[in-house]
């Protein structure tokens, strides 16, 4: 299988992860669109560590591990995103993104409560 | 031990003293006495020692280096001559028997234990003005004395008439103590040294450039420091302190300093004309000025302060016309009546409840409750006004007879000028110090009225002072005015025919005018009643001054002055009276002179920084402030417009990387 093909595949992915990321307005689905873009970059881990290997070049997979590790790192990462999320939707009563706007510049310029909402903000997340 | 270690440990002593009183203050309330009185009764032995063994011989010299100091090079050093070890022993004397005073004075006072410190402190500081050879180490000593006359001005701080002279006290001091140092400066960089020994050396070789200029800046310092116009001003106004402190400080010790240092460096002054015709008409001014001031107040201390200005004058005086074993010999006699003086007073004050002559005269028998101050007030009152045979004669005579001496132009000292001068004020002035000493007198111990009640016998610390006090008083002058001249390598002192006459003949004449006068005022005593008198009669003497202070101005609405028509000033100086009373007015001329334009500048400063640099520093913050406001309005809060505004950065850069890298 010539390298364009998962090549083509993960920018696709990343894409639509990147898309996902920037127009959801779910945190959750956020969450999963930043999954998406992490495998994209996993397949091309895996694309190109088999393309090298089969120019010899490259013996020890070290792609393929890599890849392991990535999956294992964003298990956690994932668990430790949707805990966010699930604290943030027990603060607020949503988890719409665009409603989540505690560390927006407050609404007097000089307001004292401004920092202190933010600061709430920062310590929930 | 050497006289090098006698002489160190004279001012060293106090110095302990005052140290271990304000440690043990708090804690040893029990100590506090002893280690007041103990200290200085050593430091007179000690200092009695050291006059011992110098005995008016050659001047012991000692010095050491503790560290180069640069280019003119400051030494502890001791030089310790004739006039160093009797002033030295007369300190101490003073310091001793105030202190001893005081434990009476200020038996209930609860800040007795700093007080009694800050007086050692003060000793110290003085003894070390006497003792030093060096002229940096004098300053020290100079200064510090500065500074313990303020707190000690200030004692009673809780009344507003003490809290203000403390305060001005130290600022007309000051005042004269800037062209002072700029004065010790210039002299030591003309010599090369700060010691005295090198500095007398040079200018009698004429090696001083500009004797003027250090003379006369010299003469500011001394002028603040010895009460002399025109900057005696804080001196009548320092009597809010305690009368223990009147004693010491501003009759026998601090202001004595000033003189001192004169005495000392009199070769100097010598150097230049100019200088000594200054010093000539600033001694007149001061010492007529003074007595016509002493002849207004009201106040018993305020007549004894501008009685010291007017004493201090004839020391500037002798030294105008530059006969410093004068100078020297007054200083002592009148270190040992002057604070007898205001001893007395004291005690007076304690038994009347009042400060105010005016209320002394409506008050009988009042010399019979304190007949100890009666008697030995008597003495020291004839010794100011210089009866024979009272010590203040025998050192009168001997300023008038070196004015008269420089007069007749029988000495290339000092110009004929400053002879005549000194002479002919001497002379007014010794009339119109009989004048306000009989004024006192017959006006404290001489008052119809109401008998003053019986508060009890003053305390014996109190007493035994003044009796002590009272010997040299009494005998100093007879004996010293044959001995003196030997001490002090300088000409006869013994009174000459001419000025005994005149001097004796005028204060004669004074006294009696007086007591004319007073005679003739008696009569309206009555019509006016009573004034202001201590709440408090049963408490300590302390406690009464302090009270008598406070309740003059209530009762008499000024300071200074009360309206008495039976007072014999009234009718003598008429016109003169009320501007005499109010000490000529210099007050508002200070205030139109430096205390307003002072707060004019203050008020200037205060405009400029409050609008114009703290406008540049508003400036300086706005602008930022206004760019973080620009800046702010991105922050949404909406996450995904950051991330967006990321991507499209990234993708920026990523696209420039990649032109670069690919060259186009």
């Amino acid at each position: 299988m010539h390298l364009t093909y998962p090549a083509v595949l993960s920018v696709l992915l990343f894409c639509t992860g990147v898309y996902g990321v920037l127009a959801r307005r779910n945190a959750i689905l956020v969450l999963m669109s930043v999954e998406l873009m992490l495998n994209a970059v996993n397949l091309n881990l895996v694309a190109f560590d088999v393309w090298l290997s089969k120019a010899a070049r490259e013996t020890l997979h070290s792609g393929q591990a890599l890849t392991l590790f990535t999956i294992a790192v964003a298990a956690a990462e994932i668990g430790i995103g949707l805990a966010i999320v699930l604290a943030v939707h027990r603060n607020s009563g949503t988890s719409d993104i665009d409603r989540l706007r505690d560390t927006a510049e407050g609404h007097g310029d000089d307001d004292p409560q401004a920092p202190t909402a933010a600061e709430k903000a920062e310590a929930t997340a | 031990m050497t006289t090098t270690t006698l002489a160190v440990l004279v001012p060293l002593l106090p110095f302990l003293g005052a140290v271990a009183g304000l440690l043990l203050g708090r804690t040893a309330p029990g100590f506090v006495r002893p280690l007041a009185v103990l200290p200085a009764l050593a430091a007179l032995v000690v200092a009695a020692l050291v006059m011992a063994r110098q005995g008016g011989g050659r001047a012991v010299d000692a010095a050491t280096q503790l560290t180069p100091t640069g280019s003119v090079p400051v030494e502890l050093a001791l030089h310790i001559d004739g006039f160093a070890a009797l002033v030295a022993v007369l300190v101490a004397f003073v310091a001793s028997c105030v202190q001893i005073y005081s434990t009476g004075y200020l038996r209930d006072d609860p800040r007795y234990a700093s007080y009694a410190a800050l007086v050692s402190l003060f000793t110290s500081a003085m003894l070390l003005v006497v003792y030093s050879g060096d002229l940096i180490v004098l300053l020290v000593g100079w200064e510090v004395m500065g500074i313990c006359s303020y707190f000690l001005v200030g004692h009673y701080w809780e009344t507003p008439e003490a809290r203000a002279a403390s305060t001005k006290a130290f600022l007309v001091t000051k005042l004269g103590d800037v062209p002072f140092l700029i004065g010790l400066f210039a002299l030591a960089t003309d010599t090369g040294s700060f010691r005295i020994t090198t500095i007398l050396g040079t200018v009698a070789t004429g090696g001083l450039d500009h004797p003027t200029v250090i003379a006369l800046l010299l003469l500011a310092g001394v002028a603040g420091k010895s009460a002399q116009f025109p900057l005696h001003t804080w001196l009548p106004d320092a009597m809010a302190g305690p009368t223990p402190v009147s004693a010491l400080i501003h009759a026998a010790t601090m202001v004595a300093a000033g003189v001192y240092f004169v005495a000392r460096l009199l070769p100097v002054f010598e150097a230049s004309r100019a200088a000594m015709v200054v010093l000539a008409v600033m001694a007149a001014v001061t010492m007529i000025g003074s007595g016509l001031a002493a002849l207004a107040q009201d106040d018993i201390k305020r007549v004894l302060a501008y009685s010291t200005i007017g004493q201090l004058g004839y020391m500037t005086g002798a030294l105008a016309v530059g006969d410093r074993g004068a100078a020297v010999f007054h200083l002592l006699s009148h270190g040992a009546f002057k604070a007898l003086l205001f001893l007395a007073a004291g005690a007076v004050i304690h038994a009347a409840g009042t400060n105010s002559l005016a209320a002394m005269s409506r008050m009988g028998h009042l010399r019979d409750r304190v007949p100890d101050a009666f008697w030995t007030m008597t003495v020291a009152l004839l010794a100011l006004a210089a009866i024979p045979p009272f010590s203040g004669f025998f050192s009168k005579e001997s300023v008038l007879g070196a004015a008269e001496h420089v007069a007749t132009g029988h000495t290339e000292h000092a110009p004929g000028a400053a002879g005549w001068t000194v002479l002919l004020a001497g002379l007014l002035a010794a009339l119109l110090t009989a004048a306000y000493a009989t004024r006192l007198w017959l006006l404290a111990f001489r008052g119809r009225g109401a008998e003053v009640p019986d508060h009890g016998r003053q305390p014996l610390s109190m007493t035994v002072v003044l009796w002590v006090l009272a010997v040299p008083s009494l005998a100093l002058g007879g004996v010293a005015y044959r001995s003196l001249p030997g001490w002090f390598a300088s000409p006869d002192l013994a009174p000459t025919l001419t000025t005994s006459v005149l001097g004796t003949g005028v204060a004669l004449v004074g006294g009696i005018v007086t007591y004319a006068a007073w005679w003739h005022t008696t009569a309206y005593a009555t019509r006016i009643p009573l004034g202001a008198v201590a709440a408090h009669p049963e408490g300590d003497a302390g406690q009464v001054e302090a009270e008598a202070i406070a309740s003059h101005r209530a009762a008499y609405g000024d300071l200074s002055s009360a309206p008495d028509p039976a007072d014999p000033g009234r009718l003598l100086l008429g016109p003169l009276f009320r501007p005499a009373a109010a000490g000529f007015h210099l007050d508002a001329v200070y205030a139109a002179l430096f205390v307003r334009p002072v707060q004019a500048a203050a008020r200037l400063v205060r405009f400029l920084d409050r609008e114009v640099v703290e406008t540049y520093v508003r400036g300086a913050a706005a602008v930022p402030r206004l760019l973080g406001a620009a800046v702010r309005r991105a922050q949404t809060g909406n996450v995904q417009t950051y991330v967006s505004a990321l991507l499209a950065g990234t993708v920026v850069l990523a696209v420039a990387a990649l032109l670069v890298a690919t060259g186009a």
